[in-house]
């Protein structure tokens, strides 16, 4: 999934607010907290030691409570913020070093940005909103517009082309933003907070429509929420910012199952991992695999290894089927010891893929008296899914808190 | 109690400390215009020529044609039938009633007035947008500007320029210049700061934010700068007539001494009917060019 193509790189970056920032960096460098400095010296601590790598192609989601520094940092990728110390280099480009001219040219072609509240032109109409960058950029008139019309019909927006911005719904005119940072062909789309002026419906919609858009197009998207459903749909990895200060950074997965502290934990805590979590995350290897190839051979196999189950695996790792002592008992009293498993009529039994969210996969699981085979596009057995390890997930996390302090007083 | 002290009365400067002060400074300003006053009036000679001729054209062409292109402009600004009629049927009334010429010298003049006060005014609320310095040294000047009583500028410009069109011009254009400044100022300072990172982010250049989302979205507040400062200018008629500006201002001026109540009355009910006039034009196309402005974000 994520090679390590890296596209931005974040070092080392610190911001403070007010009049006198540089004054202040000493005290930021102690370690004195964000509140300590606010109230000795009236500056406020934006970011700070931020470093961060951004790859090329995947949706890197920032995340945080209100105030946490999201808005400040997704500025800092395009200067619209200058921080106080640090570097941003995007594609071995020191984006600091960059004088006006060349910041003006930079933002034209590398970066376009979604904006919570749209920030679209009120006296433009949407065809000239879409169409924005590309004026900017001195771009023709006619093959501007033409332009324009092709990503409007993209996100869905046919036909509203001469329409201004105040006669479309939040959704819509979110729609047109998207289409306008779309259609300059910058490789690394910003969005900060853009689907949380929608209401949950058409949210999920956008975020449908993100997903969808980012298959074909593949771009570099720095994603910023507050909302770790979100974060966890959309995000190929996913940093967390508090009070300024990046506390984790990691895969969806590794935030859910092994976050970092309290604040972290806090944020996770109320998430439907069923829906956050795929499959892969929770298979285990499968533990019987059976290489026999007649029904009598494999019933000896299991009886050596005393299971009741097994997955039936051919040379190449291609899975046949799932059997059970019993039925393989009962085949063997039929006279059927000798027969292959083609001719033994395997009987189908229900697979799961690794990229299944868990939560459609729930009823399988508990239905089937073994653990489920995992199996991938080709065919091959890839693991297996048991209810207890369904389970032990499953598990709200709050109880296992709760278990893991009695266990620390006994 | 013959002894004066600092407890009762005021401490002064004596009297002849005033004289002083008072004959130097008159002496350097005699000096001054006398030294420059000519230049000075070559510099604004093209001004005065334009002047002279507007009002010309609007008191030599046929009062009908003249009715017409008010009205055509009328409607090209609204949109509106109601209002163009309103308009004309108002022109022919006040010319009925004999202050046609005067009307039309008025008129030229806050026409004049008015376009100065927009091309000076505008880059200056622009550059006070810009920079707070800018704004905290402006501001101070335009409240002297608005609250100083306009017979104390008329002195100077007098002294400089003598009487005529173009000190009038001048104390118009200073006593209704403010508004259209600090409104200019202020509707840049309002535009949603979104909007604008919008342009930013996506490369726009200092120019091209001004000319593509400042000044557009700051119209509105503009126009009701621009609208301020012709009723301003309108309300200096009377003023800027004592030194000599022709138009509907001098027969009101000249009723106050002689005591002739209706010339005074009709005479200001034209100034009303011009003020209608430039206002709700103005307004009506502030409303029509920014219909799409109000509620951009719900
Ligand atoms: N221009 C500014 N001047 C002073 N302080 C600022 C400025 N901009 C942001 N801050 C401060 O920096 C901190 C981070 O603000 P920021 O807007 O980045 O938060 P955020 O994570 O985007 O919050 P939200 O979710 O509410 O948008 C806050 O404490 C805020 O008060
Ligand atoms: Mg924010």
């Amino acid at each position: 999934m994520s090679n390590s193509d890296v596209l931005i790189q974040v070092k080392d970056l610190y911001k403070v607010f007010g009049d006198k920032p540089e004054s202040v960096m000493p005290m930021v460098k102690a370690g004195k907290s964000k509140d300590e400095i606010l109230a000795e010296t009236g500056h406020t601590v934006g970011l700070k030691e931020i470093d961060l790598e951004i790859n090329r192609g995947e949706i890197f989601v920032i995340m945080g409570l209100s105030g946490s520094g999201k808005s400040t940092l997704i500025r800092h990728f395009n200067r619209l913020i200058e921080p106080t110390a640090g570097e941003i280099i995007v594609e071995g480009t020191d984006v600091m070093k960059l004088n006006t001219k060349e910041l003006e040219q930079f933002r034209r072609h590398k970066m376009s940005m979604v904006f919570q509240r749209f920030g679209l032109m009120p006296h433009y109409t949407v065809l000239d909103n879409v169409a924005y960058g590309l004026k900017i950029q001195g771009v023709d008139k006619s093959v501007r517009e033409q332009k324009a019309v092709e990503w409007l019909e993209t996100v869905g927006l046919k036909g509203y082309e001469e329409q201004y911005p105040n006669q479309l719904s939040g959704g819509q005119q979110q729609r047109v933003g998207l289409a306008r940072a779309l259609c300059t062909d910058a490789e690394i789309l910003l969005m900060d907070e853009a689907f949380s002026a929608l209401d949950p419906l058409i949210r999920s919609e956008m975020q449908d429509q993100l997903i969808e858009l980012q298959h074909k197009l593949n771009k570099t998207i720095i994603f910023i929420t507050h909302d770790l459903d979100e974060a966890l749909r959309l995000g190929d990895r996913i940093a967390i910012l508090k009070d300024g200060l990046l506390v984790q950074q990691g895969e969806p997965e590794e935030i859910l199952l092994n976050p970092a502290d309290e604040y972290v934990e806090a944020f996770v805590k109320d998430v439907n991992r069923a829906r956050a979590l795929t499959v892969e995350t929770v298979m285990k290897e499968p533990e019987h695999r059976i290489t026999a190839e007649t029904i009598g051979e494999a019933l000896k196999e299991m009886k050596r290894g005393a299971y009741d189950y097994g997955h039936v695996v051919d040379d190449s790792g291609s899975y046949q089927g799932t059997v059970t002592q019993e039925w393989l008992e009962e085949e063997a009293k039929g006279g059927n010891a000798d027969s292959t498993w083609e001719e033994a009529d395997l009987t189908e039994t229900t697979t799961i893929t690794s990229d299944a969210v868990l939560e459609t996969v729930i009823p399988e699981t508990l239905e089937a008296d073994h653990p489920i085979p995992v199996v991938d596009e080709e065919g091959q057995l890839q693991g297996e899914l048991s209810r207890s390890s369904l389970a032990e997930v499953l598990v709200d996390s709050s109880e296992t808190e709760s278990e893991s302090v009695e266990n620390q007083k006994v | 109690m013959a002894e004066k002290s600092w407890l009762t009365d005021i401490p002064e400067m004596d009297r002849s400390s005033l004289l002083q002060l008072r004959k130097t400074m008159d002496g350097a300003y005699r000096d001054f215009s006398r030294e420059y006053g000519d230049s000075i009036e070559a510099f604004f000679d093209p001004l005065l020529t334009f002047l002279i001729w507007f009002e010309k054209l609007l008191l030599n062409s046929p009062w009908w044609l003249v009715l017409g292109v008010i009205a055509g402009l009328a409607y090209a600004a609204s949109r509106s039938a109601k209002l163009t009629i309103g308009v004309a049927v108002s022109l022919v009334v006040v010319g009925y009633f004999g202050m046609w010429d005067d009307t039309m010298r008025t008129m030229s003049i806050i026409t004049v007035c008015t376009l100065i006060s927009i091309v000076l005014g505008i880059p200056i609320g622009i550059a006070m947008a810009r920079s707070n310095r800018v704004q905290s040294t402006v501001t101070p000047m335009l409240d002297i500007m608005q609250t100083m009583p306009a017979f104390v500028y008329l002195i100077p410009v007098v002294m400089l320029l003598g009487i005529g069109r173009i000190p009038g011009v001048i104390a118009v254009v200073i006593y209704a210049i403010p508004p259209v400044i600090r409104l200019t100022n202020l509707g840049i300072r309002l535009v949603d700061k979104e909007v604008l990172e919008a342009a930013t982010a996506y490369g726009a250049n200092p120019r091209q934010r001004l000319l593509g989302v400042q000044l557009p979205l700051a119209m509105p507040t503009i126009m009701a700068g621009i609208n301020q400062t012709i009723m301003m200018a309108l309300a200096m008629v009377v003023i800027a007539s004592m030194i000599g500006v022709k138009g509907l201002g001098q027969p009101v001026l000249k009723s106050i001494t002689n005591q002739y109540f209706t010339i005074g009355l009709l005479n200001g009910l034209a100034i009303v009917v011009l003020a209608i006039i430039f206002d709700r034009v103005s307004q009506a196309y502030g409303k029509r060019t920014q219909a799409h402005l109000g509620g951009g974000h719900e």
